[in-house]
């Protein structure tokens, strides 16, 4: 397990390495002079500025060097300041972020929840004419646009309490009546697209589980079908269930970069959409840097923790 | 359905006729490949099937609802929804090809390559590979956008990128097996070259999950699409595209709803056609995998 742990650990560093090295590059791919595009076509712009700028950005040092000090800042925790304001970029992602990670876990607890009843209950239904009908129902939950829904949603609530449908957003600590009022459609509309997702992956597993040996013998020692289905086959359908959600919770926090602009909501959406308009490329680099590295760290935590309570993955 | 429905005991070349005879046993598989084939139509012929100009503007006639003259009603400027939804699917769906085009290209090449050669340039290239799996797709399809700037050339280069990993992933795993097995190494000591052998008998093996994934990818492809326009990073105005009309319908959802109704139904079917064909295909071309994400 410790050399498994390590293997990984070591697997974790090179991938942050990447990472951070593709983020860095990012910047230096923009077609033209980044100080130019930085500056805009503002005609006013001396080339003394230029120079300054350049000096004060590190531009006029080798990449390596460059790259090196970017680094060592963001590992000790400063990703730079916004050329535009000076506000430190670390402190803005900061106060962004964890609107749209509300936004990332509540969805993902909600559908999981429900993904669990649903996905038994719709393994006991093995006609195949409802087999069908929900196949069609998940993929078509898959393939709705989380955007859509919540556009959808605003004019129902609108249409049925005009007064009760208000959109944006009020921080907990303030009014959390509000807040969560707020937060009720969002949060449907992200989870309603993943739950789709998670029933079609649970009772698939679900059916295949129920075919195989051990649950045949589970059952004719005696077992009750209630503790045949919870107590063996649900344990080992879950298995697919959990190795996905790491990847769904990716997916969740695009979705929910784009569904926070359809209901009005200041989270890290509307920072790096600003960002990219108002050509802030630090803060664009910043931001897509600390959320990738924490999927990456959460990604890397839920392997061990799957390593260690499952005995079947191999410690290569 | 008879030649098809031998057991595959090897990794079988998919004949055209007995796959889309068997595609069509499947009532999912029927639905998907009419509604991608329409779409497709739809995409192609816009043109022609616009009933009117999608940028002809009409002051008088803007935010009507469904009628007979606008099927499905007008926007905010009078241009007619339905003619605007067909060019939609159009920039739309060139963008979404487009990407899975790049996807497949160079993560397809790698991917062999990778199986193919092995040692270090294998190594290097699915470690890269598994630095670009890293990132959440939307976060860096919206990076690479900024980067580039807006236009469905650099989106469809944006949205290529994020898929490259899938499909070097999807190609190295059988082109290894493949690799391994004896036909192949038979070849090689007949004195096949390597292109030979790549092209001649890895590649014909690999068909049948490259189509699978190909329509998954585009499926999904249109949604980070639409996603994409709908934050303004992708098709900019007045260009129709389905991702930027659902995000204009918002500004005037109270006192027109159509409009944002119909865009959005229109990004659902389309993914929607793609992924139940993909999905399809998968249970025909491969039951084992039937329920995999």
């Amino acid at each position: 397990m410790l050399t498994y742990a390590a293997r990984r650990l070591i697997d974790l560093l090179v991938i942050l390495f990447g990472v951070s090295v593709l983020v860095f590059l990012m910047i230096r791919l923009i077609p033209g002079d980044a100080v130019q595009i930085l500056l805009g076509a503002n005609t006013e712009v001396t080339p003394e500025q230029i120079a300054t700028l350049r000096h004060t950005l590190g531009l006029d040092q080798p990449v390596l060097v460059q790259y090196g000090g970017w680094l060592s800042g963001i590992l000790r925790g400063n990703l730079g300041q916004s050329v535009w304001t000076g506000a430190p970029i670390g402190e803005e992602i900061m106060a962004r972020l964890p609107v749209t990670l509300e936004l990332t876990v509540i969805p993902l607890l909600l559908a999981s929840a429900l993904a669990i009843p649903l996905g038994i209950l719709t393994a006991s239904w093995r006609n195949s004419g409802v087999e069908r009908a929900l196949r069609f129902l998940t993929i078509a939950g898959i393939t709705t646009p989380a955007f859509w829904l919540g556009t959808l949603f605003i004019y129902v609530a609108f249409l049925i309490a005009p007064r009760w449908a208000t959109i944006g957003y009020v921080p907990f600590s303030t009014d959390p009546l509000g807040h969560l009022s707020r937060m009720v459609l969002p949060v449907i509309a992200l989870a309603l697209p993943l739950l789709a997702g998670l029933i079609r992956i649970l009772r698939s597993s679900l059916l295949e589980v129920l075919g195989q040996d051990f649950i045949r013998t589970a059952r004719s020692k005696g077992l009750s079908e209630r503790r045949v289905l919870y107590r063996h086959a649900l344990r080992n359908a879950m298995v697919p269930l959990l190795t996905v959600l790491g990847i769904q919770a990716g997916y969740l926090f695009g979705g929910a970069i784009v569904v926070e602009q359809v209901f009005a909501i200041p989270g890290f959406g509307r920072l790096i959409v600003g960002a990219i308009n108002e050509r802030n490329y630090a803060l664009v680099q910043g931001s897509i840097l600390v959320v990738t590295a924490g999927f990456v760290l959460i990604n890397f935590l839920v392997d061990l923790l799957y390593a260690a309570v499952d005995p079947r993955v191999e410690y290569r | 359905m008879s030649a098809a429905a031998l057991p595959n005991a090897r990794p079988a070349q998919p004949r055209a006729r007995g796959l889309l005879a068997r595609l069509l046993c499947d009532p999912l598989g029927r639905l998907g490949l009419i509604m991608t084939v329409l779409i497709l139509l739809m995409a192609v012929f816009a043109g022609t099937l616009a009933p009117v100009d999608p940028f002809k503007q009409d002051i008088l006639g803007r935010l009507g609802g469904p009628s007979a003259r606008h099927l499905l009603g007008t926007d905010q400027f009078g241009r007619d929804t339905l003619s605007r939804i067909l060019y939609g699917y159009r920039a739309s769906l060139g963008v979404a090809v487009g990407a899975v085009t790049i996807a497949l290209l160079i993560g397809g090449t790698l991917g062999i390559l990778a199986a193919y050669l092995g040692g270090w340039f294998d190594r290097v290239v699915m470690r890269v590979m598994d630095v670009l799996l890293a990132f959440p797709v939307i976060l860096l399809a919206i990076g690479i956008v900024a980067v580039l700037g807006p236009g469905p050339a650099n989106t469809a280069l944006a949205i290529g990128v994020v898929y490259i990993p899938t499909f070097a992933r999807l190609l190295r795993a059988p082109a290894l097996v493949l690799k391994a097995s004896e036909y192949v190494s038979a070849a090689q000591a007949l004195g096949a070259s390597d292109g030979r052998v790549i092209f001649r008998h890895i590649l014909p093996n690999i068909v049948a999950v490259l189509l699978i994934q190909t329509s998954l990818a585009l499926s999904t492809a249109i949604l980070v699409e639409a996603s994409l326009s709908f934050l303004g990073l992708g098709t900019r105005p007045p260009t129709p595209s389905l991702g930027l009309m659902l995000s204009e319908a918002r500004t005037f959802l109270t006192l027109q709803p159509w409009p944002a109704v119909f865009s959005g139904l229109a990004i659902l079917i389309a993914s929607l056609g793609f992924n139940l064909l993909g999905d399809s295909l998968r249970d025909v071309l491969d039951p084992r995998l039937r329920g995999q994400e």
